[in-house]
């Protein structure tokens, strides 16, 4: 059987191995590519020079890493505890109470975003006056599905009888969260802070709607550089944003691997 | 009487929705005793379990630890600990950790103050329970790494380190292969001796239970069906039930036919129990218990041997004795097809009062049809039972002698169906209920089943035919088999 057939399985790995050269590992050759080079083609670290010796740029990062932080934060804070009621079968929420939740995401991206800011705009917060505080009810409206997710996951999947056990050696119910459940559903906590704070700071649809285009994030400028043609710039930028990605990712498989829950 | 056990239950009982779980369980055990909680699943050996941890509880009744009622005390505050069914070990901390949890949380009094235990005194019994259960160089392991048996003596030494007055022990052996089973037993055995305290341990396996107890407490559908020492269960088995759950038994239906003489299987017998003269019995029969004897002394009982199984120390035969079956184990191989004498000594023969002669319904009623509503599904049924001589209309009343007029919608009755009145159906869509098997007892010539519908009423019956265990069958019963009694006074009934 083995012998006789013609492909071998690897073959049918193909078509994505064609895909993923052209449209990741070109792309991505091509970033660093441009990030390093001018105009001309010549290799320069100009480009990175230029961008970190202008003080708005690294406002724009500080207030990106800020704005993914707090969203991260803010998100854990609200979708911990509603994972945690979901994942409770004694208060017999269904899958169909899980994906009231998620169902945000299935509305248009950009539409969701502009909806919110009328809605905002509706009851007295001006985007254009406050757009800190605009642009983070949008994050956290938009980013909090992702929490929730991971963390019913992981929570659904804990054997109840180990916070019993936590119970049964004596601990009470604070020192039951902080030294088992919390612990316990970490690998879900980092699966869903990888999951927000990354396209946080990426994000620039959400700010510009939100915040009436008075931030500016990483998304922003990324956006900017290739509209206005300087793409050299734009790679750079875009490559800073890499690097900070595979940091997060680090972290992310520090984690146990068999024990994480995550939606990969 | 509370001086010298350490821990009481009284009346307890525990619901879920409308079946009682636990049913007015009522248990005192001394201090230092070794007791297990037996039966089969579902049978609230569990839930009492974890009434007592404090994970669940009790509807009714009192929970008394040297004394004090603990019934509603949080589990964190109870000084007892649990050994969990599949273990629950922290997988975010190695062995060392895991053990030392209820430790670096525990407070201990130093004087006048309370204080935490110091890293060296955690350091100390931590070591000292890793050598109780004999894993002294596993500290530093990670609990994925660990083989089910180690990750178990883990879970006891996590528990034990903590100096429980009680420790409950939830079928901790079950995910055991039998060999490891058989080591664990011995060990927890040993470890019970060594530590002196309170062990209550719950199991399905009678073997265990045997081995391991200092008393047995036998459940059955959340009553306790007997409490006693490991012999006096196994060799005085209290009810049919207790006798087919504890090892293998022949189960017949007797009479009693004298003074200490009871007739079965077409034979009298002499016995040493004494009952009152033509009461129906049941009777126990261990196979050990039976000798096969040459068959031309007149006074024994002929069986023929219609199969043999070798069982290793011995054989097991199966022989007919007329329509009945008998179970015998004997170490000489004998042939099959052979007819042998039975010899039963007396105090082999275990009598026990019968427990169920009719199914009795309290909670019944009439409905608009003139059927009776048993279980939520409505039987055929003789409605002129009701009142004595009465005829019944063909609008549906009942008219009795004195011509009064009765309508019994929506009376509530008592009905009766014998054992035999049953009628078993393998297609559910002929038949009036249907309900699962949840027990089967083999009583020689037939078989005693419990089905239970999906209300949780329960129908016993005999039967020749056999059933397996969760079969589905549907349940007909003929409206002559139905005997009725009305609650109350027929006047309310009474049409004006």
């Amino acid at each position: 059987m083995r012998k006789s057939s013609i492909f071998s399985r690897k073959v049918l790995a193909v078509p994505y191995a064609v895909f993923l050269l052209l449209f990741v590992v070109v792309p991505l050759v091509l970033i660093i590519v441009y990030a390093f080079t001018d105009s001309d083609g010549g290799f320069t670290i100009n480009n990175f020079t230029s961008f970190f010796s202008e003080a708005h740029n690294i406002n724009t990062l500080l207030i990106s890493v800020l704005i993914g932080f707090l969203n991260t934060f803010i998100c854990l804070l609200i979708g911990y505890p509603v994972a945690m009621l979901l994942a409770k079968k004694e208060l017999g929420f269904g899958k169909a109470t899980v994906l009231l939740f998620v169902m945000p995401m299935w509305i248009n991206f950009v539409l969701r975003t502009a909806a919110t800011r009328d809605l905002l705009f509706n009851i007295g917060l001006n985007g254009g006056e406050h757009p800190y505080i605009a642009t983070m009810i949008g994050m956290v409206y938009n980013y909090l599905p992702f929490v929730i997710l991971p963390l019913y996951t992981t929570m659904t999947k804990l054997d109840k009888s180990l916070l019993e056990a936590s119970y049964d050696l004596g601990a009470n119910k604070v020192q039951t969260f902080v030294r088992t459940l919390l612990p316990m559903t970490m690998p879900g906590i980092i699966s869903a802070s990888t999951m927000v704070f990354m396209p946080t700071m990426s994000s620039f649809v959400i700010s510009d709607v939100m915040g009436e285009r008075k931030i500016s994030l990483i998304g922003n400028s990324i956006q900017l550089y290739f509209d206005q043609g300087l793409w050299h710039m734009g790679s750079l930028v875009a490559l800073i944003m890499l690097v900070l990605m595979s940091v997060t990712a680090f972290f992310d498989d520090s984690g146990e691997e068999n024990a994480r829950g995550g939606l990969w | 009487m509370t001086e010298n056990s350490i821990i009481e239950l009284k009346n307890v009982s525990k619901h879920y929705d409308s079946t009682n779980v636990v049913d007015n369980f009522n248990l005192k055990i001394k201090k230092g005793e070794f007791v297990t909680f037996l039966g089969p699943s579902g049978c609230g050996k569990t839930t009492t379990l974890r009434m007592i941890a404090g994970f669940e509880l009790p509807d009714e009744g009192q929970i008394l630890l040297n004394g004090e009622d603990i019934s509603y005390l949080p589990p964190y505050k109870r000084p007892v600990n649990t050994v969990f069914q599949k273990y629950a070990l922290f997988p975010h901390l190695d062995v060392y950790d895991n053990i030392a949890f209820g430790l670096k949380l525990k407070k201990v009094s130093d004087g006048d103050k309370m204080r935490r235990l110091t890293t060296d005194e955690i350091d100390e019994k931590v070591r000292n329970a890793l050598k109780i259960v004999d894993l002294e160089e596993y500290e530093w392991r990670n609990i994925s790494t660990l083989s089910g048996g180690q990750q178990q003596r883990i879970a006891i030494a996590r528990a034990i380190v903590n100096e429980p007055e009680i420790l409950l022990l939830d079928e901790p052996l079950g995910a055991l292969d039998l060999k490891m089973r058989k080591d664990m037993q011995l060990e927890l055995k040993e470890m019970h001796k060594k530590l002196g305290i309170t062990f209550i341990y719950v199991t399905h396996d009678q073997e265990e239970a045997l081995t391991l107890s200092d008393t047995v407490v036998v459940m059955k559908d959340g009553m306790i069906q007997q409490i006693g020492s490991p012999e006096e269960i196994y060799n005085e088995p209290e009810n049919a039930f207790v006798a087919n759950f504890i090892g293998e038994s022949n189960i017949y239906s007797g009479t009693i036919a004298g003074e200490k003489k009871v007739r079965f299987i077409n034979h009298v017998f002499d016995c040493v129990d004494e009952f009152p003269k033509n009461e129906k019995v049941d009777v126990v029969i261990r196979p050990e218990d039976v000798r096969l004897k040459k068959d031309d002394d007149e006074s024994l009982v002929k069986g023929k041997i219609v199969s043999k199984i070798f069982k290793g120390i011995h054989y097991e035969y199966i022989l007919m004795v007329g329509r009945n079956e008998i179970v015998v184990v004997d170490t000489k191989d004998r042939e099959v097809g052979k007819t042998y004498g039975l010899q039963i000594k007396p105090d082999g023969i275990h009598i026990m009062k019968k427990e169920l002669h009719t199914n009795t319904y309290t909670d019944a009623y009439i409905d608009k049809n003139n059927k009776v509503v048993i279980s939520d599904a409505a039987f055929d049924c003789d409605i002129t039972k009701l009142v004595k001589g009465s005829r019944l209309e063909e609008d549906g009343t009942v008219t009795g002698p004195d011509g009064t007029s009765y309508d019994f919608t929506d009376a509530d009755v008592i009905a009766e169906i014998g054992l035999t009145d049953i009628e078993i159906l393998d297609y559910v869509e002929d038949a009036t209920v249907s309900g699962t098997i949840v027990s089967i007892i083999y009583k020689g010539d037939h078989y005693q089943l419990t089905i239970r519908t999906e209300q949780d009423e329960d129908f016993v019956l005999d039967t020749e035919y056999t059933y397996d265990e969760n079969d589905v069958v549907g349940l007909k019963v003929k409206a002559k088999d139905i005997s009725l009694k009305l609650k109350g006074e027929a006047k309310k009934y009474a049409k004006k």
